[in-house]
């Protein structure tokens, strides 16, 4: 890892998601030399575990293929995962980084041709998954990942498990001594793009997240949706398996709640609608949705698809913030209790399933920076000249879809590029 | 109509929320509902309300004076606390419920013959004599709040808590003649008279 080379003409990126990679792009595609910093395994990140996008309904292994190319084909930029940058200093034109590196068991000769895999019997909550299933110990993180390389799970090292996947790798590729490693980097400027987390359903109590099987979250319900996600592609209800027909989505959980998270979360209302339609895609006729909102939030252009959402029969409005949720204990099916705003009628509803259509949140906490930023109230990185040469992209800016995240993550490639231009000028 | 509701009628025209606003208990926060509904959703007492919270201030937005400020709704009201503890904006929805009950008793116009206005009543005329409550006299005119007959009754039906509670040293029947008092009551009376006074002074302002 030592030889990577940094200057104050270098642009850092933390952060590997979409957002990440679209800053890193545009900058290495005008000759910038880029380092992308990503904590997981593989970059791509929360955009990778959905289904389908609004508002058109691609999937978005096609628009991540196209920018894993043009990453692969691009020579300044370097990617380092399972890193984290845990100090950070300096000024515009003038930083310094401490990058930490967690060790991956895996060099480059890996071709992810899964002989490790096969030899190891542990397994682990899988985090692609939101751990509603398992993974081995020996894993590639999803079948999307970028790098394509394996990983061994840390818990195995000292194991005879590990010495198994050691020798079962045709290709030498598992190195059992990597030790964790601290580089220090030089850069003229931050593209700070680590993006979001789903609001913690287990603090809205009325809902009982945590009590009852069949609720779960927004980002649950897109995991199974996935051909190779926990559920193999089917709705279906955690509690015993049966086909999740009458589906509930509860919109604001967690978000435009002083109780919780005051913002709203801008993206919500458009993916329960976008899984409503995934309803209808697997049950017909036979699909039956209930969507229970303050108000709709549809932004601009999106007015559109929130029109024909309307227009399908098999999907019902409801105006009212559920108040509390019970469970059904001969079939374990939610039942929603509280007001129809629209007339003041007091409905009881049992449902099979209902997600939870949980907020965003950045997913560094206010206190865990490495470097003073200006934040707003909710933790976002605002945009401030005393952030100097640090730009945020992305939802490490604000709730965003991706459209708008790689837009917000473009302008922050442009800004930390006049600065490392700056620096050029200066040093002729 | 009291001379003060006629005044406030003249003086605010149209414009109820602005009325609430300067003159009922947290009335400025009836603003900030946005009619999520989670309120009326989680009041226990819910369906027994004709307007549950947020009805009550849509309707103070609408202008509807008359039909809010004569609800029995808002005497419905238990002080539970759950609609507080839930609502999203943070509304003190039970002291606004409270202070709709108050403003329209100070009125004049609120419901007549409505139990819990009238056991709220009877509270506060027991307590505001002597600086204590004195139950048994509180149980008394509970009782007979209904008529004499209707009285017996229900305190025949009660006769085995209130035996419990004698025992138990709960209840002393000396507390028909005179009963316990606070300390000074001579301040507690004047205390009270200075409490009514800048709470007249708000209302009427
Ligand atoms: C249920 C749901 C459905 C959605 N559906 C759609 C949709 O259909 N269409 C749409 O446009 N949008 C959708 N979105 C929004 C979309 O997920 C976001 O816009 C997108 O993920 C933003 O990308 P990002 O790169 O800013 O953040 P992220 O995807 O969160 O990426 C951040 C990256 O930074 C890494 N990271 C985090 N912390 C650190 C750190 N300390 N150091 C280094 N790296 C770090 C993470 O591992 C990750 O790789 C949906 C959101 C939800 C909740
Ligand atoms: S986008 Fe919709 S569901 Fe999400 S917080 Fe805003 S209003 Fe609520
Ligand atoms: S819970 Fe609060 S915001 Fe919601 S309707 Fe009631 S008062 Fe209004």
């Amino acid at each position: 890892m030592s030889d990577i080379v940094a200057t104050n003409q270098t642009i850092l990126v933390v952060g590997g998601g979409i957002s990440g990679m679209t800053a890193a792009l545009e900058a290495a595609e005008v000759g910038k030399q880029v380092i992308v910093i990503e904590k997981t395994p593989s970059v791509g990140g929360r955009v990778t575990k959905l289904y389908k996008y609004f508002p058109k309904l691609c999937f978005p292994t096609c628009g991540q293929e196209i920018n894993q190319r043009r990453m692969a084909a691009n020579r300044n930029i370097t990617v380092l995962t399972m890193a984290e940058v845990t100090e950070l200093s300096g000024e515009a034109g003038n930083y310094s980084a401490t990058v930490k590196i967690s060790p991956r068991y895996v060099n480059d000769n890996c071709t992810a041709c899964g002989a490790c895999a096969e030899v190891v019997e542990s397994e682990f909550d899988d985090e692609h998954n939101y751990n509603m299933s398992k993974r081995k110990g020996a894993y590639l993180p999803h079948n999307l990942a970028m790098p394509k390389r394996y990983v061994i799970d840390p818990a195995l090292i000292g194991t005879d498990e590990a010495t198994k996947a050691k020798e079962a790798c045709p290709f030498n590729a598992i190195d059992l001594d990597m030790q964790e490693e601290t580089i220090e980097l030089k850069a003229g400027a931050v593209v700070w793009a680590t993006g979001w987390r789903p609001f913690d359903a287990n603090k809205i109590q009325p809902y009982g997240y945590d009590r009852f099987d069949n609720v779960i979250t927004s980002v649950e319900f897109e995991r199974m949706m996935d051909p190779f996600g926990p559920t193999g592609g089917k709705l279906v209800r955690p509690s015993d398996g049966k086909e999740a027909k009458n589906v509930a989505f509860i919109q604001c959980a967690g978000s435009r709640d002083r109780n919780y998270l005051r913002h709203c979360s801008r993206i919500c209302c458009m993916a329960s609608l976008k899984q409503s339609t995934y309803v209808t895609e697997k049950y017909g006729d036979e699909a039956n949705v209930s969507i229970y909102y303050i108000d709709i939030r549809a932004i601009d252009r999106f007015e559109d698809f929130y029109q024909k959402v309307q227009d399908n029969e098999n999907v019902t409005f409801i105006k009212s913030k559920v108040a509390n949720i019970v469970e059904n204990h001969e079939n374990n099916n939610p039942v929603l209790k509280g007001v129809n705003t629209e007339g003041y009628h007091r409905y009881e509803n049992e449902h099979d399933l209902v997600v939870l259509a949980v907020g965003m949140e950045p997913s560094v906490a206010k206190d865990e920076f490495p470097i003073e930023l200006k934040l707003n109230d909710e933790g976002f990185i605002e945009n401030d000249e005393a952030n100097g040469g640090v730009f945020a992209a992305g939802c490490s800016a604000d709730a965003l879809d991706v459209n708008r995240a790689v837009q917000s993550a473009t302008a922050s490639a442009l800004r930390a590029i006049q600065v490392v231009n700056r620096v050029a000028q200066a040093e002729g | 109509m009291s001379d003060l509701n006629t005044s406030m009628v003249e003086k605010y025209r149209n414009n109820f929320l602005k009325e609430v606003e300067a003159h009922v208990e947290e009335g400025e926060w009836v603003k900030m509902c946005m009619q999520c509904g989670v309120c009326s959703g989680s009041c226990p007492l819910g369906p027994h309300w004709e307007h549950p919270p947020q009805e009550l201030f849509m309707m103070i937005r609408a202008g509807k004076r008359e039909e809010v400020l004569s609800s029995e709704s808002m005497w419905m009201c238990t002080s539970c606390y759950n609609c507080i503890v839930r609502c999203p904006r943070e509304l003190p929805i039970t002291h606004i419920m409270h202070g709709l009950a108050h403003y329209a008793t100070r009125l004049g116009i609120e419901p007549k013959g409505q139990p819990t206005r009238q056991f709220a009543q009877l509270f506060w005329d027991n307590l505001a004599k002597n600086g204590r409550v004195n139950e048994l006299w509180l149980g008394v005119n509970l009782y007979f709040m209904n008529g004499l007959v209707e009285g017996i009754k229900v305190a025949m039906g009660m006769a085995g808590i209130g035996l419990g509670m004698l025992k138990a040293g709960r209840l002393s029947l000396k507390e028909l003649v005179g009963g316990h008092t606070v300390k000074d009551k001579k301040g507690f009376k004047a205390m009270i008279k200075k409490a009514q006074e800048l709470e007249a002074a708000r209302v009427d302002k």
